[in-house]
């Protein structure tokens, strides 16, 4: 991208391309249109401009010629519909393979946390060819991640999760903006998204000792008390979250919901709302006792419990595996 | 020329302008014409208002850091800019000036159904005006102005129920002129003026008033419950207490999305007029044109949710509502084909009205089509909330809504004022107006596409050259926009007298005096033609068919 | 719509003087009383549309609210009074029928049958109102004004499960509540006002069988503000009576 006069923005996620294919070829049809009417506006003007001696030729109009122009441009409407909602379905389905970083958004930075306990503040490290998939919430206001080089944006609302995936392709720094106006500072609530070589990423996440966050949650999940009524190894008074994680949850009103990220973090937040077929209504919210970190955690923690063996500790020390062991239990 | 002015020993006729000079004659008038010109000075004022603040965001944004004044003071900045220019401009311009001016008339009428329910909208109006202006002077609010929930209930400590309140009011307004000219256009027709013979004007005011009377109210009260919201925070809107801010921006645009057919829909109207006589012929379509009026205003009401699809709606509501938004593309498509189609075989002189008119046509197809982009939901991820929805939505309002506008004023102005404006000063202010629009928004849209998020004050380096051109353009566009109200100034004065009907013109407008008297027609006219019947007009003065 | 313009009657043109001294309520603009009566009727009906889209703003947020937290809702709705709803209820549509009667008898010209009707509009309109403020009375005193003095402690009785509800949840239930009931509550004033004015110019005699339009506009606004409480009595006190 040229730093002094850029026409066109960086291509450096799978995505990239595939939304600057279809703009490419809106852009065509777009011109075309223009051009036409341009030109016809032109030449008309030019050749019908008042002579003397020569009268406007009255002309009622023509059922064809409208049925025509409305039909042609519908068809031509349903391509762009069409590939614009392929589009939009690739960009809003994260793999299942995909590796989970939590996002925690406020006036004004952008809070990042990677499974391995990592955290970083504006500015994000992720690896090349690998499936990122963002889980994000804001503390505040409404803000909005937008990477132009990835071509991707999702508001982050407070209160719930909203999730964004892409796969960086090319190594380098990018911007990252806050797309939604969210005050003061909004046009300071910006970043870098640190796009490296998955060697040198690895290089990086071993930089510092952390602890993973599946491990901080189920720290939070034993001192908060969750466990003494969530029981792993019986049913106690409240449901046994082992493998819970994205399955079918049958509820006290004969709804049946999936058990996404969600639906966890409302019944940390809110547990009445919806209550498990035969459970009773006795946990007390943890509506301002939680951070949203410490919900993250506490998330994170519970989707962890899908694990075939879960807390297992092995698997957090090696980045590259976790993903993979989510991605065959979240496919069964 | 010699039909073009009245002759000096005929005595001035008493018209609505001389009928009563005293400041209690205009401002306690019920006569829709003197309405419609408190109208034209008020939401003048606010355009030039308006336009000082975009002005002040065009010099903030010359370099990439904010040095020109705060962050807060910009983002103030950008939403006075952006409230005073859609409720106190876009929305009343075209309806409240020259609907109020011309749909009696066009239509045979003395006034509208309730004169003083009008006279009431325009005081509300001036209420809602100086409450905003109040608000602008002791400290203003910095929300943007789609006051997105929770930043305007919890967050912001600037006066977001003063605001809501102004604009509240001037909404009220807006019903009160989109249902009188609902009552007026369905009962106050002249013998013979039926449906398929209504100038596609009075069509187009139609539609565009059944989107007042049915969107207005939502906003009204969703901005009720964002202030009540502020005051006592029930939580409707607020995550932290149970509620939701995803529904706010649901109830906004139920409004604000039909609110820009609402400013684009007049024009439109002005648009067909203006081709037509400067064609001389007949509106290749009518029945098209006018019935793709209130198509638009329909599905006008189906497709708000095209704004949120980044906003956390679920992926099959974004595919519906992307396909819906297309939907809107069909009747404005018809709109440009039919207008480019009525050139054909016409006898076109290219008087300021028409260059406008031009203008219109061709800014409308880009903006159009760039809506069309957006509309395409894989797109519109990308450039969403970026320069590329400001270069757009610009291209429709100011490259659509202000060049009708600008072109009915040109065209209409000896009717208004009785007077003649200086044809070549028009058309070389008509010409910066045109290379000065797409100088300050082409530039946007490459902009938005290479990421630059809007309501930023400050923004990265690479951004600049194309901001430092967008502010060149801004200011010849601002030397275009100046040059109209000068010279329509000086006409008032040293105009040429203009004729009954100086441009040969079809419609009821045309047969009564220049300016009208207060009743408009002496007798009540009697319709026996078509509209745009330019085949039985004679059009004699093939050389010089501007009075200079 | 029927609306062939209401002018093709008038065979001649008519000046603007000439019709002036006819009746002294036609307005000038107008070419005949009946331009202006259907033109005043037409006005009615849309600002009764603007009235229905803007009590929908409120509706459409209820029901987003109601389907999240159907639960809290419930529990709220078994905090309101059935009887006082259902009296309230009873009052409006009662009322509703004296407005007809008030319109007929504007119509029959019988004055004083007019005034009265109007009168015993008003009260009912005033009883409305006097039940309603009880009603608010009672949420004072019971803490279930929104605001920072909210408490809700109740749970919702599930045909005798008791299921504890948020108390965030239940308050929005009480804002919906307080909006919508008060927002209805101002109409009624208003047109107890309204009404109010109708039988002062009424008793003076403004009103003739040949030109009571007011009195009839008036009552299509009355039938609206009635119908919306048609609307928000079982949503708002009756929800939980299900199954």
């Amino acid at each position: 991208m040229s730093k002094f006069l850029p026409l066109w923005p960086d291509q450096a996620s799978t995505m990239s391309g595939q939304v600057d294919a279809l703009y490419i070829y809106l852009l065509l049809v777009a011109g075309v249109m223009t051009a036409l009417i341009f030109v016809a506006v032109t030449v008309l003007a030019i050749k019908y401009r008042r002579v003397r001696g020569r009268e406007a030729q009255q002309i009622e109009g023509s059922t064809i010629l409208e049925i025509t122009w409305s039909v042609i441009p519908f068809f031509v409407m349903l391509t762009f519909f069409i590939w614009g909602a392929v589009l939009y379905f690739k960009e809003r389905t994260p793999p299942a393979d995909s590796t989970e970083i939590y996002v925690v958004a406020k006036q004004w930075m952008w809070k990042f946390e990677h499974m391995e306990g990592q955290r970083e503040i504006n500015e994000l490290h992720v690896p090349t060819g690998q499936n990122i998939k963002l889980i994000m919430t804001s503390q505040d206001v409404i803000h909005s991640f937008f990477v132009p080089a990835f071509r991707l944006k999702q508001d982050v609302l407070p209160g719930r999760y909203t999730t964004l995936w892409f796969k960086a392709t090319v190594p380098g720094r990018y911007h990252l903006f806050c797309a939604e106006y969210c005050g003061t500072n909004h046009s300071g609530m910006g970043g870098e998204i640190v796009v490296m070589e998955p060697r040198d990423y690895a290089q990086w996440m071993a930089g510092g000792p952390a602890v993973p966050l599946q491990e901080t949650g189920k720290q939070l999940f034993a001192t908060l008390g969750c466990a003494t009524c969530h029981r792993s190894d019986v049913q106690g008074r409240g449901p046994n979250l082992v493998g819970i994680y994205n399955k079918p949850v049958l509820l006290e009103d004969g709804r049946t919901v999936t058990a996404d990220e969600n639906y966890v973090r409302e019944s940390i937040l809110n547990p009445t709302a919806k209550i498990v077929n035969g459970f009773k209504p006795v946990m007390p919210t943890f509506q301002g006792i939680v951070s949203e970190e410490q919900l993250n955690a506490l998330v994170a923690y519970v989707k962890s419990l899908a694990q075939p063996t879960p807390g297992s500790a092995g698997l957090q020390n090696e980045p590259a595996a976790s993903p993979a062991q989510t991605q065959k239990t979240q496919v069964q | 020329m010699a039909s073009a002015v009245i002759p000096a020993n005929q005595a001035p006729k008493l018209n609505y302008l001389n009928n009563g000079h005293s400041l209690r004659s205009w401002l306690l008038t019920t006569d829709h014409k003197r309405i419609a010109v408190l109208y034209l000075i008020s939401v003048t004022t606010f355009f030039f208002l308006g336009g000082f603040f975009a002005m002040l965001i065009r010099l903030e944004l010359l370099t990439p850091q904010g040095d020109l004044m705060q962050a807060d003071t910009y983002n103030k900045v950008f939403t006075m800019h952006g409230m005073i220019m859609v409720f106190f401009f876009l929305i009343p311009v075209v309806p409240a000036v020259l609907g109020n001016f011309l749909i009696p008339i066009m239509i045979g009428a003395k006034d509208l159904a309730f004169p003083r329910i009008n006279l009431l909208s325009w005081y509300l109006y001036i209420i809602g005006g100086i409450l905003i202006t109040h608000v602008m002077l002791t400290g203003g609010v910095d929300t943007g102005w789609t006051f997105y929930a929770p930043f305007s209930t919890e967050y912001t400590n600037t006066k977001i129920v003063e605001a809501g309140l102004a604009v509240f009011i001037a909404g009220f307004s807006s019903i009160f002129t989109g249902l009188n000219f609902i009552v007026t256009i369905h009962r106050m027709r002249a013998p013979g003026l039926t449906w398929d013979r209504l100038p596609l004007f009075i069509w187009s005011n139609y539609a565009t008033s059944l989107v007042m009377v049915l969107g207005t109210p939502v906003v009204a009260i969703t901005i009720v419950l964002v202030a009540v919201e502020r005051l006592f925070h029930l939580g409707i809107f607020d995550p932290r207490l149970g509620g939701d801010p995803v529904l706010f921006q649901h109830l906004f645009w139920f409004y604000s999305h039909p609110a820009v057919y609402i400013m684009i829909l007049p024009s439109m109207g002005v648009v067909s007029e203006l081709i037509a006589c400067f064609a001389r012929k007949r509106i290749f379509g009518y029945k098209f044109v006018a019935l793709s009026s209130v198509a638009i205003a329909v599905f006008g009401f189906l497709v708000w949710a095209h704004h949120m699809f980044v906003a956390g709606i679920s992926l099959y509501a974004a595919m519906i509502f992307s396909f819906l938004s297309f939907s809107v593309g069909v009747p404005s498509a018809v709109k440009v084909f039919n207008w480019t189609a009525t050139l054909y075989k016409g006898s076109i002189t290219y008087a300021t009205p028409m260059l406008y008119a031009f203008g219109f046509i061709g800014l409308f197809t880009m903006g159009g089509l760039t809506g069309l982009m957006l509309a395409t939901i894989g797109i519109d991820v990308h450039v969403t909330d970026t320069y590329f929805v400001v270069a757009h939505f610009h291209y429709v309002m100011v490259g659509g809504v202000l060049m009708g506008y600008l072109g009915g004023m040109h065209f209409w102005w000896p009717k208004i004022s009785g007077r003649m404006y200086p044809e070549g000063w028009a058309k070389l202010s008509a010409l910066f107006v045109f290379v000065g629009f797409n100088l300050t928004f082409f530039p946007q849209f490459i902009l938005g596409y290479v990421g630059m998020p809007r309501r930023y004050w400050q923004y990265p380096p690479e951004f600049q050259v194309l901001n430092v051109l967008s502010t060149a353009g801004a200011s010849i566009l601002a030397v275009g926009y100046l040059l109209p109200m000068i010279y329509f100034l000086w006409s008032l004065r040293y105009g040429p007298i203009a004729s009954d009907n100086p441009w040969h013109a079809a419609g009821l407008e045309w047969k009564t005096t220049s300016p009208p008297p207060t009743f408009n027609f002496e007798e009540t006219p009697v319709v026996t033609w078509e509209a745009y019947n330019y085949d039985e007009i004679p059009d004699k003065e093939l050389e010089a068919p501007v009075a200079r | 719509m029927p609306d062939s313009p209401a002018t093709t009657q008038v065979a001649t043109p008519v000046t603007a003087m000439e019709h002036e001294a006819h009746n002294p309520a036609l307005l000038h603009h107008f070419v005949d009383a009946q331009q202006q009566k259907n033109a005043a009727s037409l006005g009615m009906w849309l600002f009764l549309v603007t009235e229905i889209m803007f009590f929908g703003g409120m509706f459409c947020a209820y029901l987003v609210y109601r389907l999240k937290y159907f639960n809290a809702f419930a529990a709220g709705s078994q905090q309101l009074s059935i009887a006082l709803g259902a009296t309230n209820t009873a009052v409006l549509i009662i009322s509703s029928v004296t407005v007809v009667l008030a319109v007929k008898a504007a119509e029959a010209g019988k004055r004083k049958v007019l005034v009265g009707y109007l009168a015993v509009t008003v009260l009912l309109g005033l009883t409305f109102l006097g039940i309603k403020g009880f009603e608010y009375r009672e949420k004072f005193e019971r803490h279930h004004v929104p605001g920072p003095t909210f408490q809700f402690t109740d749970t919702f009785d599930d045909n005798g499960r008791q299921i504890p509800v948020d108390s965030n949840e239940a308050q929005l239930f009480f804002s919906l509540y307080f909006a919508m009931t008060g927002m209805h509550a101002l109409h009624m004033i208003i047109g107890c006002g309204l009404f109010s004015v109708l039988a002062v110019l009424a008793w003076r005699g403004h009103y003739s069988p040949g030109y009571f339009t007011p009195v009839e506009n008036a009552g299509l606004y009355w039938h609206l503000v009635d119908i919306i409480w048609i609307y928000l009595f079982p949503l708002l006190y009756l929800i939980s009576r299900h199954s």
